[in-house]
């Protein structure tokens, strides 16, 4: 066994806070072999970047490493004084970090931030320095590089900023990359090209690198080990394989439940004791009554169009029909136009072209602006992707709940309208008695239970979904997902699933449809258009999905 | 162009402001306190006062947009004319000012931002909020106090230059520059001393929000994700506080010094008249003070004016400063 490039014993990260100091790392010990990617999982909370952040030293001002040592190449980094660590930045280690375009200075031109990464650490001139920037652009397979040197973060796209990022991480040849989930908010294809592009790097120059992510198939397709995290502690380390197919810990078992595969049904997501619970709830509803023939679909969409002021139409020529309780998925890229798309057919923004009808009755007449006097107001009714955005900061749980129904039902404050909450609240498995807080009282997974009673609140036919579960967790995005499909058959909804999680999309609903560019590229049954494309896009998507089941194969080669 | 129905407003607005204004500028410009009823009523109709307002309003209208703003009963001149002479006074002053002010506010902020909550914050927090609480006329007085009759360093507060010393010839109004365009150094010398004590009066005003603003900017660019990144790559502390964080908080600082020094230009009649400084706003007081209509228009109307115009430089200076800006 070589001598590990860094080891972390036993670390304690204390933040101290209002309310006291609070341990967000509580003893963990890992290492990692020079050369070698480590993934580290866990969900938020976890610990993880934190840990990260401290090996790096950026924590928070309010956080220290409060015991534990973290050795690189033998040396205790957590002794060295700040003025020497400077040294240690980007030569010896650096970092990448979610939300690249942020992570780069908004008013100084790529070629130069990589230079200034340069100049800090080499004697060269600032010509040098520069022709060294344009060699990195170019490793980082950066398209016409000479140009895109003066280019500004804003000028280039998600993927782009992060490639610019990996350039600025590893212009000074550092032994260890932290990659704080790197990939996070980019669209699959982008993040399988980032991910390869990093373990293409990391290899050729032996580059040891830890990704940290919340996604368990990604660190699963990259990483040779994965170690999970769990409220500042280490609960396993293992291969990848052996992690998925035979979990020990109880929190990998759920977390590997909860995150969706190829093969995942709803009923997976959870662990096998809480499974049998859930199919009990399943029998229960019974099957929703075919309608009569003749009765028009629930919602029919012709020739959807949407153009803006200049450029090519955001969407153009979308048509498709849905029957009451069905479930489509609207899957495609970031600028795809699949939330232009769902605004439309929930009326929040006027179509320039084409037909919605709901219940065979034409809506697309009315402006927008009007929609809301409009009484199929009610039966359309849509769930954000944000939760924390979503919601009024200065109203509680209650309050957001109850504005549709004042306003749409016509309810009047009183006891109807509060029965009428709490039996809402309890569809969604949302407490009673957390009603009367307001939503940065609430965590994530409760905002998202608000969002989604309050658009079923008005008892709505049809429920057009956001990307609901982006924001959240996998474990509970797993719960969310089993409450949205138990509404689903229970209230015969239908549900507009957008999403640019494919193996959700598939699990969740019957149809897909895929846009590129704003146009239908393919739609069908979910499972036959995934298991067997019929076009190169749409098998380009699917292919860029980690996938657990295939992990093993990229790391033993 | 957009602004011009905005000054076309102010222009109305203040002419009708005058009208409602008590005072009646003939009596008051009358030889005396015992003219007559004739007398004042043919001065009256010199003025064009006896016409209804809206021909009044029209008729300046249209010498407004020939150029002509009126003629001041006070000093006799065009006011023009007037404005002319003393604005230069007036933005010497002010630009001295904002640059003493930028100049101090910038670093305190930076400084404060740097350690948020200690000792040195604390004391910045305590030297704006004293600036800002005592009122200019009370500061240049202790200045002058301090510095003119105690510690003798400064010259007496009595306008732009001492009667000794001869002005230059006039290319730029503003003295100090015309100064040196003369190759007079002695005299450059006697109007700086005069230009301190009142340009740090005003100054000391309007440290405080520029120091604020810049330690608000500073705290959200250094927590900001592209300072984490230039750390995490070793950046010199220079370079990451300068070039990345400073660099990214300074434009607001930009957009509030704009309105900052529109606002000085205008509302520091106090300093002009504790130094008895030419410049334009005591210029106006006065004209306001005995009734006298057309200079007050038209200073209203050069500061609104200058109010346009400050905000296009800093637009212009926004997009120079700020890629993502286009104008």
């Amino acid at each position: 066994m070589t001598e590990p490039l860094l080891r972390i014993e036993d670390l304690h990260v204390t933040f101290s806070t209002r309310s006291g100091p609070v341990e967000a790392v509580r003893g963990v010990t890992l290492s990692v072999a020079p050369g070698e990617m480590l993934g580290l999982v866990g969900e938020s909370g976890s610990g993880k970047s934190v840990t990260g952040f401290a090996t790096t030293r950026l924590l928070d001002p309010a956080g220290r490493v409060s015991s534990g040592r973290i050795l690189y190449r033998g040396q205790d980094i957590t002794k060295i004084p700040d003025g020497d660590f400077r040294a240690l930045h980007g030569a010896a280690m650096s970092m990448i970090f979610q939300n690249p375009r942020a992570a780069l200075n908004p008013i100084r031109s790529v070629g130069l931030q990589i230079a200034d990464a340069i100049l800090s650490h080499k004697r060269m001139s600032k010509q040098a320095a520069a022709d060294e920037a344009l060699k990195l652009l170019r490793a980082v397979q950066i398209r016409d590089p000479e140009k895109r040197m003066s280019a500004y973060p804003h000028e280039l796209s998600g993927g782009m900023c992060q490639r610019v990022m990996i350039a600025v991480a590893i212009s000074c040849n550092p032994m260890l990359l932290i990659a704080d989930e790197p990939t996070t908010g980019l669209d699959v294809t982008t993040q399988k090209v980032v991910m390869d592009l990093l373990a293409g790097i990391a290899a050729a120059r032996g580059m040891a690198t830890i990704l940290i992510t919340h996604d368990l198939g990604l660190a699963a397709q990259y990483c040779a080990r994965v170690v999970v995290m769990e409220k500042g502690r280490l609960v396993e380390e293992a291969p990848p394989a052996r992690l998925f197919h035979h979990p020990q810990h109880a929190y990998t078992k759920r977390l590997v439940a909860a995150s969706p595969t190829a093969s995942s049904r709803i009923e997976d997501l959870v662990t096998d004791e809480e499974r049998g619970q859930y199919l009990a709830v399943l029998a229960a509803c019974k099957p929703q009554p075919e309608p009569p023939a003749g009765t028009p679909p629930l919602l029919d969409v012709r020739n959807l169009a949407k153009r803006y002021d200049q450029g090519a139409p955001a969407v153009s020529n979308f048509s498709m029909t849905m029957k009451a309780g069905e479930s489509v998925g609207l899957v495609g890229e970031s600028g795809s136009g699949k939330t232009t798309t769902s605004r439309m057919i929930c009326r929040l923004i006027d179509a320039s072209e084409g037909e919605i009808l709901f219940d065979g009755e034409s809506i697309a007449h009315l402006p927008a602006r009007e929609f809301h006097r409009s009484p199929h107001r009610k039966d359309i009714q849509i769930v954000f992707q944000d939760p924390n955005e979503s919601l009024n900061p200065r109203f509680t749980a209650f309050d957001c709940i109850a504005h549709p129904l004042l306003r749409l039902s016509r309810m009047r404050p009183g006891d109807a309208l509060r029965q009428r909450v709490e039996e809402c609240a309890a569809r969604v498995g949302l407490p009673i008695d957390l009603l009367s807080r307001f939503p940065h009282q609430l965590s994530g997974g409760q905002k998202a239970r608000v969002g989604i009673a309050r658009a079923i609140a008005c008892r709505p036919r049809l429920l057009v979904l956001d990307e609901p579960t982006a924001a959240l967790d996998v474990s509970v995005q797993a719960v969310v997902l089993q409450l949205l499909d138990r509404l689903r058959r229970e209230d015969c909804l239908a549900l507009l699933f957008v999403s640019h999680d494919l193996n959700v999309v598939r699990m969740m609903c019957d149809r897909t449809i895929v846009l590129r560019s704003g146009e239908i590229v393919e739609a069908g049954e979910s499972r036959a258009l995934f298991d067997n494309p019929q076009t190169e896009y749409t098998r380009e998507l699917v292919e860029a999905v980690p996938q657990v089941d295939r992990c093993g194969f990229s790391v033993q080669s | 162009m957009s602004s011009l129905p905005a000054l076309f407003g102010v222009l109305v607005f203040t002419f009708l402001l005058m009208r409602v204004l008590p005072g009646d500028p003939a009596v008051f410009f009358a030889s005396g306190p015992n003219a007559g009823k004739e007398e004042i009523e043919v001065i009256r109709k010199q003025m064009g006062l006896d016409k209804p307002i809206p021909e009044q309003l029209l008729r300046y209208l249209y010498d407004v947009g020939r150029g002509n703003l009126g003629k001041s009963l006070m000093t006799g001149q065009s006011v023009t004319t007037d404005l002319r002479e003393r604005l230069p006074a007036s933005l010497e002053l002010t630009l001295t000012a904002l640059f003493i002010a930028m100049l101090s506010a910038i670093p305190l902020g930076v400084i404060a931002a740097l350690r948020p909550g200690s000792i040195v914050d604390h004391g910045v927090r305590l030297l704006c909020a004293l600036g800002v609480c005592v009122p200019t006329f009370v500061s240049g007085l202790l200045l002058i106090y301090v510095f003119y009759y105690l510690l003798g360093l400064a010259p007496d507060p009595t306008g732009r230059i001492d009667v000794f010393t001869s002005l230059p010839p006039s290319r730029t109004g503003f003295l100090t520059i015309d100064f040196l365009l003369a190759g007079d150094l002695d005299g450059w010398w006697v109007a700086v001393r005069q230009l301190i004590l009142p340009a740090l009066t005003m100054a000391l005003f309007v440290i405080a929000p520029l120091a604020r603003i810049t330690r608000a900017s500073m705290l959200v660019s250094l927590g900001s994700d592209f300072v984490r990144t230039a750390r995490s790559v070793g950046l010199s502390w220079w370079r990451v506080v300068v070039t990345y964080a400073l660099r990214n908080a300074i434009l607001p600082v930009i957009t509030i010094a704009g309105i900052v020094f529109s606002t000085m230009l205008g509302a520091n009649v106090l300093v002009e008249k504790v130094y008895s400084w030419p410049g334009v706003a005591s210029y106006a007081l006065d004209a306001l003070l005995s009734s006298d209509y057309a200079p007050v228009q038209g200073f209203v109307l050069l500061m609104a004016s200058i109010f346009v115009v400050v905000n296009l430089m800093v637009d212009v200076l926004y997009g120079i400063a700020d890629p993502r800006v286009s104008i």
